[in-house]
């Protein structure tokens, strides 16, 4: 008999996706309730898996098709606690935009299920449901405001883009099951043979299929037009809770089965991650809509990240967690900000519309610089350790070139992120926004700017919980 | 050492920033910010004074050193002085509350935050100065750019967006290569704490590449020819008290880097990028004084000389030579109070005349005789006259360059002349000739804070100038140690 315990958060989150379906089918008016709840439910499948974290090993299910270990409750607890979030702090602007509707938690809980899937999966079919489960909800989320037309755009867009990668990754998980006759993790890990070419065509697949889903360049043309059009609430979760589920996967994917063929797969990812670094730095300067803008920051972010798993290495890998978990708050911090920007019930979203803020709203203002200096990596905010962990882990492997020319576009983008400091202190005030925000939106964006400000006390705190991850 | 007196003093003022920012505006005339601020900055002079008395100059090692585990097992927060930092914390604290005093007339908007960012900025400067770990320095050296990078766009001039984003991006770009060269050190070698590294050295198959990453950073921070021409922008277009800061102390950052590390860490390479930095400071000495001699602009013609007197800096510091590097040092402690005292200068007559061409200015000196004086004496000292504490750093690094190499040291002579062409010309045109200008009549002398800052800057010029016993002693051994660790892993090598 299995031990249903370990799969407790999701058995969970199932159930109480199906119960509140029903209860918002039978039960009218009920999307405050069904709001509140589903809350409550993502808090206490955190701290369920919390609980499991303590003393865990590394465990497989369902014939090894699920695996549990310290990694994957570390990044299922990030997820958690980021839906949680993005959820809190969007009520507002679901009221004001209409949207405040039933399905709207239950597609992010169930998209939240997905990923607690795919970062627990240990077998190409698996993987496979739990990133289809969450790209069918986010799908429809993108599309959410379906009375705007940018907002239809967006969710059609991704659809029928992310079918596609859909369609090349699962071309890639058969030519790896037909060469390599399983699809579980640890079989195909044993069965490799590097000589044998046509397993580096299916990796490349796959590769293209996950680059495509964290949006790294050449595979993120979709990523500015969906983020602009999807309400903003959607945009947050965009930018937040997918990439890290996407990220556990391609370690996940790049360390189990193929570790041995890393040099089939390394200069693929440098590639993308340089790719994504520059072009991200350099796309970002033109954009005048701050969702735009996020879009392409988040792409260079991303580069960021790959850049650690470049490496094949344990400090890579471990670098790029601490990298995007920073980068979650970072961007928690800045949407925060963004839903900020309010008056008479309409939020602005273009970068003009943030000038001169700092006469009105100096508080505000003073958490954006700090979050902009730290996304633009500026010492001693916590962006700059992020980077440093990730460059610490690429030097390590004496990969100068990737370090340079990462570094170097940490100058470019430091460019686009003065821009909106300059326009924010030195420009000419505009109009008030309004300033009754909801409690739980103040209290993310103070925590996360001040986690920001003060990680440099003691950096070495994120640095130990990560520390347990040994995938190699 | 019990107590850390280095850490608090880089606390200090950040914990006066803290407290100015809860501190609420009544009146509107910010009274409390500027009692506060001035209150925290010299309480912090007198600390670093205190530090002073206490600082045992027959000795080279370093002293006060704090060392605490910062990330584990990686990187330790460790500050310390020896004697060639500890003068630059000493002209810090001692600039930083000029700077305050100065901001009375100068800044009109948002006082409070401009004091905040002068107390941030302090802070900064200090650790800059104080940290014995390549990534804690280059924390504290990058992390200055914010706070100098709001003092310029925010209480600029006109063209204050362009050269914020000047100096912000040319800074960061030098920076960067340096933070790849502090990684590769820590793989290389195992640890970035310098006194470890002072003892390990570094391989010499390294070397090369990890000095030019260094001198990628501070060449521009110096700032050195050709990647001067942030500096005029900078300091054109900074309010008074930031340029202040600019000049005596952030330019300081990168003497002192390549002190402490070019040199240190990195000798062999040192020895063959010698030439390389010989070249680059004699153009620098002679084609900035050639351009300060064509300027209209008062605020820019110092500010062109400050890179001809960074270039004399920077020669004094690769003679490897006693009294060079000794010279050096001097010459920034003297560079750090007579530019100050020039940009303070500037500050005065453009806030009574709201201009700062020289050509709108002439025969002043019957109408303001005691800032003509002041300023007289101040440009005395710039161009390096016998009595003032530019001649003395000027001297000695011609003294070293002889013995290291002729040719250098008579083109850098010639570049003492030119130094003395320029600033005379200025001080003829500004304060003596005919009065034009009839609108030049009604300026008021110095008022009492002016006087007061400008004497605080005085008194030290003329004392070192004339006793600079005090500034040698305290660097002897230290350089002396340094000059011989150098040349011995040279030889070994």
């Amino acid at each position: 008999m299995e031990n249903l315990n370990l799969v407790l958060p999701e058995i969970f989150i199932s159930l109480s996706i199906m119960f509140l379906l029903v209860l918002g089918v039978f039960k009218k008016d009920s999307s405050k309730l069904i709001f509140n709840i589903s809350l409550l439910v993502l808090l206490i499948t955190a701290s369920i898996t919390l609980n499991e974290t303590s003393n865990i090993n590394r465990t497989t299910l369902f014939n090894n098709s699920v695996v549990i270990d310290y990694m994957s409750s570390l990044m299922k607890i990030i997820t958690l606690v980021g839906a949680f979030l993005v959820l809190v702090i969007s009520s507002n602007y679901l009221k004001i935009f209409k949207i405040f509707k039933i399905e709207y938690p239950i597609l992010i809980l169930s998209s939240v299920l997905g990923m607690m899937v795919m970062i627990s999966s240990n077998d190409l079919m698996v993987f496979y449901i739990g990133l289809e489960l969450q790209s069918l909800a986010l799908y429809v989320l993108a599309t959410f405001n379906r009375d705007q037309l940018k907002s239809s755009e967006a969710g059609l867009k991704y659809f029928v883009l992310s079918a596609l990668s859909s369609g090349l990754l699962l071309y890639g998980c058969s030519l790896i099951y037909g060469f390599s006759g399983s699809t579980n993790f640890d079989v195909i890990s044993n069965q490799l043979n590097s000589t044998n070419y046509v397993l580096t065509f299916g990796i490349v697949f796959i590769l293209v299929g996950l680059a495509f889903k964290i949006s790294a360049v050449p595979f993120h043309m979709w990523a500015p037009d969906v983020y602009e059009g999807s309400p903003t609430s959607v945009t947050l979760f965009f930018t937040m809770v997918p990439k890290i589920a996407a990220l556990t996967v391609f370690i996940r994917f790049l360390y189990v089965p193929f570790l041995n063929l890393i040099d089939q797969w390394q200069m693929i990812i440098i590639f993308l991650s340089i790719a994504s670094m520059l072009f991200g730095a350099i796309a970002a300067i033109g954009q005048t809509n701050i969702k735009r803008l996020i879009a392409y920051s988040s792409i260079s972010h991303i580069g960021y990240t790959l850049a650690g798993l470049a490496t094949g290495s344990n400090e890579g890998i471990q670098s790029s967690i601490v990298y995007i978990t920073i980068y979650v708050i970072m961007n928690l911090a800045f949407f925060s900000c963004l839903l900020m920007l309010k008056r008479n019930n309409q939020y602005y979203e273009d970068i003009d519309d943030l000038s001169g803020l700092s006469k009105n709203h100096p508080l505000l203002s003073l958490s954006l610089l700090v979050i902009l200096f730290s996304l633009a990596g500026i010492p001693p905010l916590a962006g700059f350790f992020a980077k440093f962990y990730i460059f610490t882990a690429v030097l390590e492997q004496s990969m100068y070139f990737l370090a340079i020319v990462g570094l170097l576009s940490t100058v470019i983008a430091a460019f686009y992120y003065l821009r909106i400091i300059k326009i924010i202190y030195f420009d000419k005030e505009k109009e008030k926004y309004d300033d009754d925000h909801s409690l739980w939106l103040k209290f993310s964006l103070t925590f996360s700017t001040i986690l920001i400000l003060l990680y440099f006390i003691s950096p070495s705190q994120l640095i130990e919980v990560v520390s347990r991850i040994n995938i190699i | 050492m019990n107590f850390p007196i280095l850490s608090s003093l880089i606390l200090l003022p950040v914990i006066g920033a803290l407290f100015l920012f809860f501190t609420k505006d009544k009146n509107g005339n910010n009274l409390t910010a500027k009692y506060v601020s001035l209150f925290t900055t010299i309480v912090n002079f007198l600390i670093s004074i205190y530090l002073w008395i206490s600082f045992d100059q027959s000795t080279s090692s370093f002293q006060f050193v704090e060392d605490r585990e910062w990330i584990n097992g990686f990187i330790n927060y460790k500050v310390g002085v020896d004697g060639i930092s500890i003068l630059f914390i000493i002209l810090t604290t001692f600039i930083t509350p000029i700077c305050i005093i100065s901001v009375n007339n100068t800044i009109k908007v948002r006082l409070r935050d401009f004091l905040i960012a002068i107390l941030i900025m302090e802070s900064f400067m200090i650790g800059v100065f104080c940290a014995l770990d390549l990534v804690v320095f280059y924390l504290f050296f990058e992390a200055g750019l914010i706070p100098m990078f709001l003092i310029i766009g925010i209480w600029g001039g006109p063209k204050r967006v362009y050269s914020a984003f000047k100096f912000f991006l040319y800074t960061l770009l030098g920076s960067v290569l340096m933070l790849v060269a502090i990684i590769s050190i820590y793989w290389i070698s195992g640890t970035t704490d310098v006194m470890k590294l002072y003892e390990l050295g570094i391989d010499a198959k390294y070397q090369n590449l990890l000095w030019l990453a260094f001198f990628s950073s501070f060449a521009v921070k110096t700032p050195m020819w050709p990647v001067h021409t942030w500096l005029p922008d900078a300091h054109v277009e900074a309010p008074t008290a930031g340029s202040v800061l600019l000049a005596a102390i952030l330019l300081k950052m990168a003497g002192y880097g390549f002190i402490r590390f070019s040199l240190g860490l990195f000798p062999i390479a040192s020895e063959i990028f010698t030439p390389l930095i010989y070249t680059l400071s004699v153009i620098a000495i002679v084609f900035t004084s050639l351009i300060a001699l064509m300027q209209e602009d008062m605020k820019k013609l110092i500010a062109y000389s400050s890179v001809a007197h960074m270039g004399f800096v920077t020669l004094g510091i690769f003679t490897i030579q006693q009294q060079g590097i000794e010279g050096s040092i001097i010459q920034m402690i003297s560079h750090g109070l007579v530019s100050a005292a020039l940009f303070l200068c500037v500050g005065v007559i453009y806030d009574r005349m709201h201009s700062r061409l020289i050509s709108s200015y002439g025969g002043i000196v019957t109408i303001i005789p005691k800032y003509s004086v002041l300023f007289m004496l101040f440009t005395l000292a710039a161009l390096g006259l016998p009595g003032t504490s530019g001649f003395i750093g000027e001297f000695l690094i011609l003294m070293g360059a002889f013995k290291d190499n002729f040719l250098v040291a008579v083109i850098a002579s010639l570049g003492v002349i030119l130094g003395a062409a320029y600033m005379l010309w200025l001080y003829k045109r500004v304060v003596f000739g005919k009065l034009i200008n009839t609108d030049l009549t009604k300026m008021v002398d110095l008022n009492k804070s002016e006087y007061f800052i400008l004497t605080c800057l005085a008194v030290p010029t003329l004392f070192f100038g004339f006793y600079p016993d005090p500034l040698i002693n305290t660097i002897e051994v230290s350089v002396n140690d340094l000059i011989n660790t150098y040349n011995a892993n040279l030889i070994s090598k």
